[in-house]
């Protein structure tokens, strides 16, 4: 329901129509060396929609990425295929490759279970389980691991304190995650994650809920995980890209437009469509 | 634009908060009046003896509901351990598992339509199936067996009401973090959905109390002076029990059945009470 109203508050007078509108061959100016994820020739359909169109990407391990585009050009969709999220969605087929660490996850021996596991994923709107906060961040080691009390206590504590906020749940740990503000709550979903030591971390708009103090937070606390994992991040915000990215992807109509380090991209778009989505011109 | 009345919205609001009124006053004023005309009526009946005496028809100051409580104990325990797992399985299936294609679409249909079939019908499925069929005899497992069937669909129905009510993104972030189908199900979406999980075991209890005709047809036994053994015992149930001596001529007599009909709603209220109990305490912690 969320994701129509936001297709219809679009700007549609604006937007050029898919047919009219030519998007030119991608440009990728930035050349990532041992990318630990790659996609190639990546299409994503929902039942008859093209999503995401042969999309070529690289992206460096233990950066940020930002993946930039208006609503509704397939960021989510990218960003859901890497872990294969999408295969929960019913008619969405996806072909092409994508390599997480030179390996295709829609190869044939790849366990999607294992995989999400190594490559974890924020959801745009916090979805902490209605459970303490404990138990929330427990959950994964749970999945994966027979653990003692202890073992779970540790885990835990560090989970929260890696995330930034142990000083201020310490004292409510058995109290309703629901209880916890916003931010917290989208910190508690990234504790949740790091949990498992993930590889990587994709981010769908993870501050689009929140205000700009917790933003802030989120922001000060990627630019710690990136120092030892991968992170993607889709983002509506694009000082929030330009203050936190290595590299930027502008996507449109589910196609890569331009991809740069985040400082040229934004500096010196060399598209037209790209320079006209930064400069606020539609989207 | 000429603007509306602030007087007649008030009196429309007021008028529509006294016909709501009226509707929940109807309905619990039939209720207490129903309630009230069956224990005057019940009043000289409910002694001790009632509960611990068995089935007499020549003097109704001694006569019992002992064997029809423990039978309806049973039946209603071994209604509710068969058919809550089948019941809450095949809505996990239903919900979780099946992709809406044909086999779904035909198991969908035949529990809806389960559920309005009369249940003097499932007496003569029971009757030929489990008493019959499988030589069981008109014994506590055959009635527990043919009410299973009874309940099952409104076990399904409230169950998938329950399991749809658990926001995707519960799911999507349990799968996002490496769980396995089963494991999001059983550790997220179950504990999500309790609550409404409890709400289908009452409807499936009072329904199981409240049967009589399946278990006539099935051949309850309203003479009984024992009581149930086990599941392979004969057994008589309260709503049974109460129809074989309200049929008896004598005030006195329907005296005898509104007694036991008060028992019935006890034991009723006090099942409800323990699951609501339970459900409330649940509820704390939602989204
Ligand atoms: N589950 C779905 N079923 C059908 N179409 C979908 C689904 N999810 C997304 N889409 C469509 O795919 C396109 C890309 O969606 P999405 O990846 O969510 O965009 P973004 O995250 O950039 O706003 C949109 O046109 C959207 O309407
Ligand atoms: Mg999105």
């Amino acid at each position: 329901m969320l994701r129509s109203l936001v297709k219809r508050a679009a700007p549609k007078a604006v937007v050029p129509e898919p047919e009219v509108l030519q998007v030119p061959p991608p440009l990728t100016l930035v050349d990532v060396e041992d990318p630990a994820i790659e996609s190639r020739n990546l299409s994503v359909w929902y039942a008859r929609k093209h999503a995401i169109r042969e999309v070529n990407l690289k992206i460096q391990r233990k950066g940020i990425t930002a993946i930039i585009g208006p609503s509704g050009c397939g960021k989510s969709t990218y960003l859901r295929a890497i872990n294969r999220m999408n295969d929960t969605i019913r008619n969405c087929r996806t072909t092409g490759q994508l390599l997480v660490e030179s390996e295709d996850v829609y190869g044939p021996n790849v366990d999607p279970v294992l995989l999400r596991r190594k490559v974890g994923l924020i959801f745009q709107k916090p979805n902490p389980f209605p459970k303490t906060v404990y138990r929330n961040v427990a959950f994964g080691i749970q999945l994966h691991y027979r653990a003692t009390k202890e073992e779970l206590d540790r885990v835990v504590e560090a989970a929260l304190r890696q995330a930034n906020l142990w000083d201020e749940v310490k004292d409510r740990l058995d109290d309703s995650a629901l209880g916890l503000s916003g931010g917290q709550q989208q910190r508690l979903c990234i504790a949740r994650a790091l949990a498992i030591h993930p590889e990587m971390l994709l981010m769908d708009e993870p501050c689009s809920a929140l205000d700009p103090v917790a933003t802030a937070k989120i922001e000060d606390l990627m630019f710690e995980l990136k120092k030892v994992m991968t992170i993607v991040i889709v983002t509506h915000n694009m000082q929030q890209a330009a203050r936190i990215a290595d590299h930027t992807a502008f996507l449109y109509l589910g196609k890569l437009v331009e991809y740069n380090v985040t400082r040229e991209l934004f500096e010196r778009p060399t598209q037209e469509l790209t320079e006209n989505y930064i400069t606020g011109r539609f989207g | 634009m000429k603007p509306k009345s602030r007087v007649v919205r008030k009196a429309k609001e007021a008028g529509f908060v006294i016909i709501f009124l009226a509707g929940i006053g109807v309905a619990l004023g039939v209720l207490g009046v129903l309630l009230a005309s069956l224990i005057v009526t019940a009043a000289p009946y409910l002694t001790p003896t009632l509960i611990t005496n068995y089935a007499n028809y020549q003097d109704p100051t001694r006569a019992g509901y002992a064997a029809a409580i423990a039978g309806t104990l049973w039946i209603l325990s071994l209604t509710l351990i068969f058919s809550l797992p089948l019941g809450i399985g095949a809505a996990i299936y239903l919900e979780e598992y099946s992709h809406g294609g044909r086999i779904s679409r035909i198991l969908q249909a035949g529990v809806s339509n389960l559920a309005g079939v009369p249940s003097v019908v499932f007496g003569l499925l029971g009757l030929l199936v489990f008493v019959r069929g499988l030589h069981l005899g008109a014994v506590v497992l055959a009635g527990a067996l043919t009410l299973t069937i009874l309940v099952f669909p409104y076990v399904v129905i409230t169950a998938r009401e329950a399991i749809r009510a658990v926001p995707q993104s519960i799911r999507d972030a349990a799968l996002a973090m490496g769980a396995t189908k089963w494991q999001a199900i059983r550790r997220q979406v179950l504990p999500a959905a309790a609550p409404g999980l409890l709400t289908a075991s009452i409807l499936a209890a009072a329904r199981t109390i409240g049967e009589t005709a399946p278990l006539i047809v099935i051949g309850a036994v309203v003479l009984q002076t024992f009581l149930p053994y086990g599941p392979d015992s004969p057994f008589v149930a309260l709503p049974v029990q109460i129809y074989a001596y309200i049929d008896l001529p004598g005030p006195e007599w329907q005296g005898v059945s509104a007694a036991g009909m008060i028992v019935l709603l006890l034991i009723l209220f006090a099942f409800n009470a323990v699951a609501i109990v339970g459900r409330n305490r649940m509820q704390r912690m939602r989204w």
